[in-house]
């Protein structure tokens, strides 16, 4: 069998949007386990407090990243067939930056906002219309920055490809970062929780 | 739910949708139809001459039959239904003790639009870049990731009072 299937043409563009809802439904309910609807919970990251976010997103990266890497490997998955949003190195800097501005502010990201929202939190609808907002004013300036929008154009891009190492050895650098960087952030919560009981 | 299982959970969710679909997960891009819509009924002749909504108005029968669209309506769904079981499901703001209710939702606002306008200039948000981009060793969304923790903890001090 062949996959990605979509792409093999096993069903249509309607069963598509069916297959889109299933896989928001275990998306959002993940954020949501996660604790992710809570702006402070998200928030919590950023002081060091509570480092949910950082393990649960790259404990996400590191299963989706080796199943896709393995099945590829197996010749089940033809990885040169999942979409890869090009490289624009620049705004995609800067955006970055502008994102991280905005969690800190706002303590959401468009997905944790929905999952904020679809439980009831003000904050979180007030959020996805202050997003709303920001496209707008976004389309709007388009023209103006429409030439730095496509600046340092990369093109489809894996760290792969741009060092010469090997996808594999990539891999593996990737898991052992992630193994990392959870040791560093049970002992950083550790830490603070001991601040904190120092204090009080 | 421990935050390991979540992130396994996450991102099971995410290779289902690389092997079924060819592509990743994604969340702003949903509002950006949803915004294209609302300015192509509002001022059509504008809306067709952007190059921005013009690719999000392209579909010729409805634009909101949209891969995105649909699994964000998804999202929305399956907070709702952890929430549930969970009993998590309450009308408030999520704040610090220290910030007025009004002050929060001002921020929240704010926060919201530079999210809005960061992730279309970085062509995703943490879900289509960081998560979706990271797994797959993708260069921009490496960096991306970066920028994002790097300017959160960079104004982190700042709001230090709205959070704690």
């Amino acid at each position: 069998m062949n996959a990605p299937f979509f792409k093999f043409g096993l069903f249509n563009d309607e069963v598509s949007l069916i297959v889109a809802v299933v896989i928001g439904i275990g998306f959002g309910f993940f954020l949501e386990r996660a604790g992710f609807g809570s702006a402070r919970k998200l928030a919590a990251q950023f002081y060091f407090t509570d480092m949910t976010v950082l393990k649960v997103m790259f404990t996400a990266i590191v299963t989706a990243m080796l199943g896709v890497y393995f099945l590829s490997v197996l010749g089940f998955v033809d990885l040169s067939l999942v979409y890869l949003t090009p490289t624009n190195l620049m705004p995609q800097v800067v955006g970055g930056l502008l994102l991280g501005f905005g969690f800190v502010i706002g303590g959401y990201c468009p997905g944790t906002s929905c999952v904020s929202a679809a439980t009831g939190r003000t904050d979180g609808w007030v959020y996805l219309g202050g997003i709303v907002a920001g496209i707008l004013v976004f389309g709007e300036a388009f023209p103006l920055i429409e030439t730095f929008y496509n600046s340092t154009p990369m093109g489809q891009l894996t760290l792969a490809q741009l060092t010469g190492i090997p996808y594999g050895i990539l891999v593996f650098a990737v898991v052992v970062m992630a193994i990392g960087a959870f040791m560093a952030a049970d002992w950083g919560e550790k830490v603070m929780a001991a601040k904190k009981g120092g204090k009080a | 739910m421990n935050p390991y299982l979540a992130g396994i959970g996450l991102g099971l969710v995410l290779l289902a949708a690389f092997v079924i679909m060819g592509r990743g997960l994604g969340a702003s891009g949903a509002f950006s139809t949803l915004v294209s819509v609302g300015v192509a009924k509002v001022a059509p002749e504008h809306a067709s001459g952007n190059a921005f909504y013009g690719q999000y108005l392209a579909s010729e029968s409805n634009p909101f039959k949209d891969w995105l669209v649909f699994e964000v309506i998804g999202v929305f769904v399956g907070g709702f239904l952890s929430g549930v079981l969970a009993g998590r499901i309450k009308r408030s703001t999520e704040k610090g003790p220290s910030i007025s209710v009004r002050s929060r939702l001002t921020f929240a606002f704010l926060g919201g639009g530079l999210m809005g306008f960061g992730a279309k200039l970085a062509r995703g948000c943490t879900s289509g870049q960081a998560l979706t981009g990271g797994a797959l060793l993708n260069v921009g969304s490496w960096a991306f990731m970066m920028c994002v923790f790097a300017g959160a903890y960079a104004l982190a001090y700042v709001m230090r009072r709205q959070w704690q």
